[in-house]
């Protein structure tokens, strides 16, 4: 059954059509900065991205704090949103189910295969991240200067070796897609409560447009530790000297309980309900 | 209904024949009751049962950017009974069956409505299912296609298939079904064999150009009279027939009245549950 979800995602030209558009902005951001080379100044603009010309190896990290914010959730709503209530809206749903899939095992399938499309897509953005920042800025092998990684990270002149940055960055990529899987779980549970993909998807994105916005909002701050978008951020912690584990580990955290228990959602309601798509 | 029956399961828009198949295979989760198929509980058993029944509801459905064959792999993928080794031979027969061997590897997308309803029907046939649960099968085929579908239906219950056949096409259901059922406002208010259900009514049809002349012949016997027929008490056109013609009357046609389909289920069920009459209307009807 897995491997059948599998199938459907990764045959799709949709899926890849997806991963290609999302890589198209950091790819052009890349290009317009080694052309002008005109970086933004340390603390503004997306983080890492005013140290990726004197070292391109920060790219992969610039790549995924370019669509972290917006793209990549987007993407993976739009795929996690599509997982039921696409097959219920073309009508396979009921196929699926008197075939018979098992309501269950159906659900885990299709979590598993958004997992698998958020790791991916995260592991793609990353590399080719470090594509373009191999090909277009200067590469420093050893002793690389991380040069202020935004205003916040205040690093400047801590030198990590490469294989300090290889293994951090493996880090940060384990924990965004944590927190996209914080999305897709959201975009699950939309995705069984109605036929409709395309509600499902903006559900999802409403719920983080709005708490991006209450994150900004001073009269917001008690309950902006429970933001699901609040530790996104965090995974520029890993670069810092030594790592700063405290907004990690509650991103974590928090991620973990928003995934229970929306999954726990969702489950209730998918094996409950009546199917008349 | 009974295994080895072509059932046909009638009943007007919105009288709850899909809500009841779909009650069968475990989509809908009845409030009251239970359901049983093939013997054992549904949804209880679905994992046991279901891989037994192909299905066709509400009309075909697949995945618009693969092939037919892919397709039909990966529904078989979906669920327990369809064996990977037999897999490639299994699609083979059956796109044989509904006439679509030689699709090739084109989209579903590029297919028109009657190539999906073939395809939806060879899903359908795939795990050779004791029992097949079809909602209108032969939606969206030309006369062709309908002529077609019904001899591959006759010839899987020749070989052992139960078909259920849920429709509201009276032609459809008359020419195929041994057995009928009439659902209205989700209740089942008439089952029977259909031979029984259109058996003669014991009187005969005259077809005459002056049908008053029957009423002089056969006076008291005349049931009905009609703009160039009359309807007559007897069991036997000939004896009608010459006793017609002893008297004289032209007679142009004759033959036993039987009811048609339609008008048993007519008969049998209320006003067509999408018709919405204002409160009271109803009475007055």
């Amino acid at each position: 059954m897995i491997a059948v979800e599998l199938r459907k995602l990764f045959r799709r030209p949709r899926t890849w059509v997806t991963i290609g558009l999302l890589n198209a902005l950091p790819v052009l951001v890349a290009v317009l900065l080694a052309v002008t080379d005109l970086a933004p100044r340390p603390g503004e603009g997306p983080v890492f991205l005013s140290a990726v010309l004197t070292n391109g190896t920060l790219y992969p990290l610039a790549a995924l704090a370019i669509v972290l914010p917006l793209f990549l959730p987007i993407a993976v709503a739009l795929i996690a949103g599509d997982s039921v209530a696409g097959e219920a809206q073309s009508g396979t749903l009921r196929y699926l189910l008197a075939r018979p899939a098992g309501r269950t095992r159906l659900l885990v399938a299709k979590l598993l295969s958004v997992f698998a499309f958020v790791l991916v897509t995260v592991v793609v953005v990353a590399a080719v991240g470090y594509l373009v920042g191999q090909l277009l800025f200067d590469v420093q092998p050893i002793g690389a200067t991380i040069g202020g990684a935004g205003g916040t990270t205040g690093l400047s002149g801590t030198t990590l070796t490469p294989a300090d940055i290889v293994g951090r960055t493996l880090l940060a990529i384990g924990y965004v897609t944590v927190s996209m899987l914080g999305v897709a779980a959201f975009a699950l549970f939309f995705s069984t409560l109605t036929d409709s993909p395309l509600v499902a998807m903006l559900g999802a994105l409403g719920i983080l447009v709005a708490s991006s916005l209450l994150f900004t909002l001073d009269a917001a701050s008690s309950i902006a530790p429970y933001l699901p978008t609040r530790y996104w951020l965090a995974f520029v912690d890993f670069f810092r000297v030594p790592i700063l584990w405290r907004d990690v580990v509650r991103g974590l955290a928090l991620q973990g309980v928003y995934v229970a228990v929306l999954l726990g959602a969702a489950w209730a309601n998918f094996t409950t309900k009546d199917v008349t798509s | 209904m009974r295994a080895g029956d072509v059932y046909g399961f009638l009943g007007a828009n919105g009288s709850g024949k899909t809500t009841t198949v779909r009650m069968l295979l475990g989509l809908v989760l009845p409030t009251k009751g239970e359901v049983q198929l093939l013997g054992e509980p549904m949804p209880k058993a679905a994992r046991r049962v279901l891989p037994r029944v192909g299905a066709l509801v509400e009309g075909p459905a697949h995945y618009g950017h693969l092939s037919g064959r892919a397709n039909l792999a990966l529904m078989d993928a979906a669920g327990p009974g369809g064996s990977r080794r037999t897999r490639k031979a299994r699609i083979d027969t059956v796109l044989e069956q509904v006439g679509l061997s030689g699709v090739g590897r084109k989209p579903v997308k590029a297919y028109s409505l009657g190539m999906r309803q073939r395809l939806g029907l060879a899903a359908a046939l795939l795990r050779r299912p004791e029992l097949l649960v079809l909602d209108e099968p032969t939606n969206g085929l030309d006369p062709q296609g309908i002529h077609e579908v019904r001899d591959l239906l006759l010839d899987l219950h020749r070989s052992g298939t139960t078909v259920f056949l849920s429709s509201h096409l009276l032609a459809e259901v008359e020419q195929l079904c041994s057995r009928v059922g009439v659902l209205d406002r989700g209740r089942l208010v008439l089952q029977d064999q259909l031979a029984t259900l259109t058996a003669p009514t014991g009187a005969t049809v005259v077809e005459t150009p002056d049908p008053q002349r029957v009423r002089a012949a056969l006076d008291g016997r005349v049931l009905e009279l009609g703009a160039g027929r009359a309807v007559v008490r007897g069991e036997d056109p000939a004896e009608v027939n010459a006793a017609l013609v002893a008297a004289g009357v032209p007679v142009t046609g004759l033959r036993l009245q039987r009811p048609t389909l339609e008008e048993v289920v007519l008969a049998a069920a209320s006003t067509s549950a999408d018709r919405v009459d204002a409160p009271g209307e109803r009475s007055r009807r």
